[in-house]
């Protein structure tokens, strides 16, 4: 990995060939001509950086981007609701794994201590203060970000490791390598507070993803989807919201991104379940094209009411959702294929029925005598001596009940309905059409 | 001895000349012929019911709508999935199932109708499932019923699926088989295929007790022609 022609991190290999970091490019090419270089792409990096101190939102609302390279998070306060610091770094390590990255990661009482022992890449955890300047006193000075100007002079006087450091004198130490080196000690030791601003999450979420091959296959594309997901889960919990609808889009070579949209029945943040019902999407999926990359959009987020704000979703509270079962079919049937019914005030028998979303409260109303199964276009039957024929001579065994009603909409009716009865002894629900076009029609069933 | 008597409630076992003693809730049909050839005393709860009949309008909804009403007056939800015909909500509302937590569900194939009514099972959000299964190129196989049967068990939910009647000559691993057929005026004859228990011998009626605009000894005397259209309505 390089950085402006010179060595930025080296992997095992190239360490045991001699390539150090901070190192010239040419020069490790001349220890190693077959290595693969990587660029450095600061952008990128920043751009990650941010969406993880979106997602690391839900541990504390006190998210610190620090330099652009890492992140520090305030989690005195959240110790409690974790139930203590090893649950929250065993979560954040999964996490961040989970969306991909790897972590370096240290405790400590004040912020650049912190920084400084994840800096050196030591997994360091220290609660007490007292003991703080004694692990401080071990790290080297080469990690913790200062210029090689100051390294230069510190190297010269003998000093490598940061006890040295701190064993100088401190009017000395101001005058050679000024004031805010200083301070940085005194910060680290807890001596000076150090305040900073912290971290505020975007109002709308949107995430992509570079995949490291083509996709042509849309299961294959789950693995990414679900980082994405669970990004978006975290960023939901340090918003205190949930989405209603996203939209994951499927970045193609040169033909426009499939985009799939998920609409939800009532906003909310279960990452699980997020992946079920892309899951459900990708399954039916068919794609035009090799993917690229894959992105994910949530352009409105909304706040989610008491009863969901738990910071992790309880599974019983999800199982017994109804709302989750709707989404889950929706999901793979469509959704015009699942929902509830509704009726509304109207005389003509098929425009009485409307599809609703479930768990739509129906007004009050009273009908007649009404079939189970309606007909929405009635099926003509044939007539036999004055009598309704359907595989056999119907019965008409009560009615007739007239019903007049729909000039104002050009769709009008004049019926005489009857219930009749076939010769299996199913009854149907008939009507004898009374304006032009004369007849009989069968338009449903008593089931 | 009574050791025997103990082992004897466990609910997998009972004797050949009792009906089984069912633990788990039942609901009742609504009618009480029917609930006293039931094990349990009515619909079984956490296992498959499977309903076999010939073509559609005979009352088989009907004979399930107290059931379905008295799970909605408990608040439970309820999906239909893949009914034959569109439900005239109207009928629902006179039968008192609350449209407000009913689903309906209409899937294209048969095998997205059998994933729905997995689904349903496993997500212990209804207190019923309805499913028409009827006669398909390709029959329903005993493992996807079986896959149902599995979801629905440890679950508090009445499944009822209706199957063709040609389906009685299958073995299926639903716990109670119903077969019905219309009877004379309004009535329906029950032939239980099988149960938990000693096998039900006669045949059982049901009054549906519908439609009390009907009197089916006397049909509507009034041919449709005598119906005068041209004259004022007195």
């Amino acid at each position: 990995m390089t950085d402006a022609h010179r060595v930025g991190i080296a992997n095992d290999v190239a360490l045991a060939k001699g390539i150090r970091p901070g190192m010239a490019l040419s020069a490790a090419y001349a220890l190693a001509p077959s290595m693969h270089v990587k660029q450095r792409d600061r952008l990128r990096e920043a751009d990650a950086i941010e969406h993880l101190a979106a997602w690391a939102g839900q541990f504390t609302p006190n998210v610190v981007l620090e330099n652009q390279a890492g992140l520090l998070l305030e989690v005195s306060g959240s110790l409690s609701l974790f139930g203590g610091l090893e649950p929250i770094m065993t979560r954040l390590r999964t996490g961040i794994l989970a969306l991909g990255f790897t972590a370096s990661m240290a405790c400590a009482p004040t912020a650049r201590a912190a920084w400084w022992l994840a800096l050196s890449g030591k997994e360091t955890v220290i609660r007490e203060h007292d003991s703080l300047a004694a692990k401080l006193a071990a790290l080297s000075i080469y990690t913790l970000g200062w210029s090689s100007d100051q390294l230069t002079m510190l190297t010269a006087i003998g000093t490598n490791t940061l006890g040295e450091v701190m064993a100088l004198p401190r009017a000395g130490f101001a005058k050679r390598f000024g004031r805010a080196l200083l301070t940085e000690l005194d910060q680290a030791c807890g001596r000076i507070a150090e305040p900073r601003r912290f971290f505020t999450p975007p109002e709308q979420f949107e995430a992509r993803l570079e995949l490291p091959a083509a996709v042509e296959a849309a299961s294959a594309l789950l693995f990414a989807a679900k980082r994405l997901l669970t990004e978006l889960a975290g960023f939901l919990v340090a918003r205190a919201s949930g989405v209603q609808h996203f939209d994951l889009l499927l970045e193609h070579d040169d033909l426009p991104p499939t985009v799939i949209t998920i609409n939800l029945v009532t906003a909310h943040r279960d990452e699980p379940h997020f992946t079920l019902l892309v899951r459900e999407r990708f399954d039916r999926l068919t794609l035009p094209a090799p993917v690229y990359a894959i992105a994910l959009r949530a352009p409105v987020l909304t706040p989610v009411s008491g009863v969901n704000l738990t910071l992790f979703p309880d599974e019983n509270e999800a199982s017994t959702d109804w709302t989750r079962l709707v989404e889950r079919l929706r999901a793979r049937l469509g959704a015009a294929a699942v929902h509830g019914l509704t009726i509304v005030a109207e005389h003509r028998p098929e425009y009485v029925v409307r599809a609703a979303e479930p768990g739509t409260q129906p007004p009050p109303l009273h009908f007649g005598e009404r079939p189970l199964w309606l007909f929405t276009t009635p099926r003509p039957l044939l007539e036999i001596d004055a009598k309704p024929f359907l595989r056999g001579r119907l019965a008409l065994m009560a009615g007739p009940e007239r019903i007049e009603s729909g000039w104002w909409d050009g769709n009008d009716v004049a019926r005489d309905y009857f219930i009749a009865q076939d010769e299996d002894r199913s009854l149907l629900w008939v009507f004898r059409e009374r304006s032009d076009a004369r007849g009989w029609f069968l338009q449903g069933l008593f089931a | 001895m009574s050791a025997l008597a103990k082992l004897l409630e466990h609910p997998a076992l009972w004797r050949g000349n009792t009906l089984a003693p069912v633990r788990t809730a039942s609901v009742a049909s609504g009618f009480p012929r029917l609930d006293r050839e039931l094990p349990g005393g009515g619909w079984p709860t956490g296992a498959l019911t499977e309903i076999l009949v010939a073509g559609h309008g005979i009352g088989e909804v009907s004979m399930l709508l107290p059931a379905l009403a008295r799970l909605s007056s408990a608040g439970r939800w309820q999906i239909w999935i893949a009914p034959p015909h569109a439900p005239y909500a109207p009928t629902l509302v006179q039968a008192g199932i609350a449209l407000a937590r009913l689903i309906v569900v209409t899937p294209e194939h048969q095998c997205d109708a059998l994933w729905a009514i997995e689904q349903a099972l496993r997500s212990s959000v209804c207190g019923a499932v309805v499913g028409w299964l009827p006669a398909a190129r390709r029959a329903v196989p005993y493992a996807a019923l079986r896959r149902l049967q599995v979801a629905a068990e440890d679950n508090d939910v009445v499944v009822l699926l209706f199957r063709p009647a040609a389906a009685g000559r299958e073995s299926s691993p639903a716990v109670l088989r119903l077969s019905i057929e219309p009877a004379a005026a309004g009535h329906l004859t029950v032939h239980i295929l099988k149960r938990r228990g000693l096998p039900a011998e006669a045949p059982i009626h049901l009054n549906l007790n519908r439609h009390h605009a009907v009197d089916r000894r006397h049909p509507a005397k009034t041919p449709a022609r005598s119906i005068p259209t041209g004259e004022p309505i007195n």
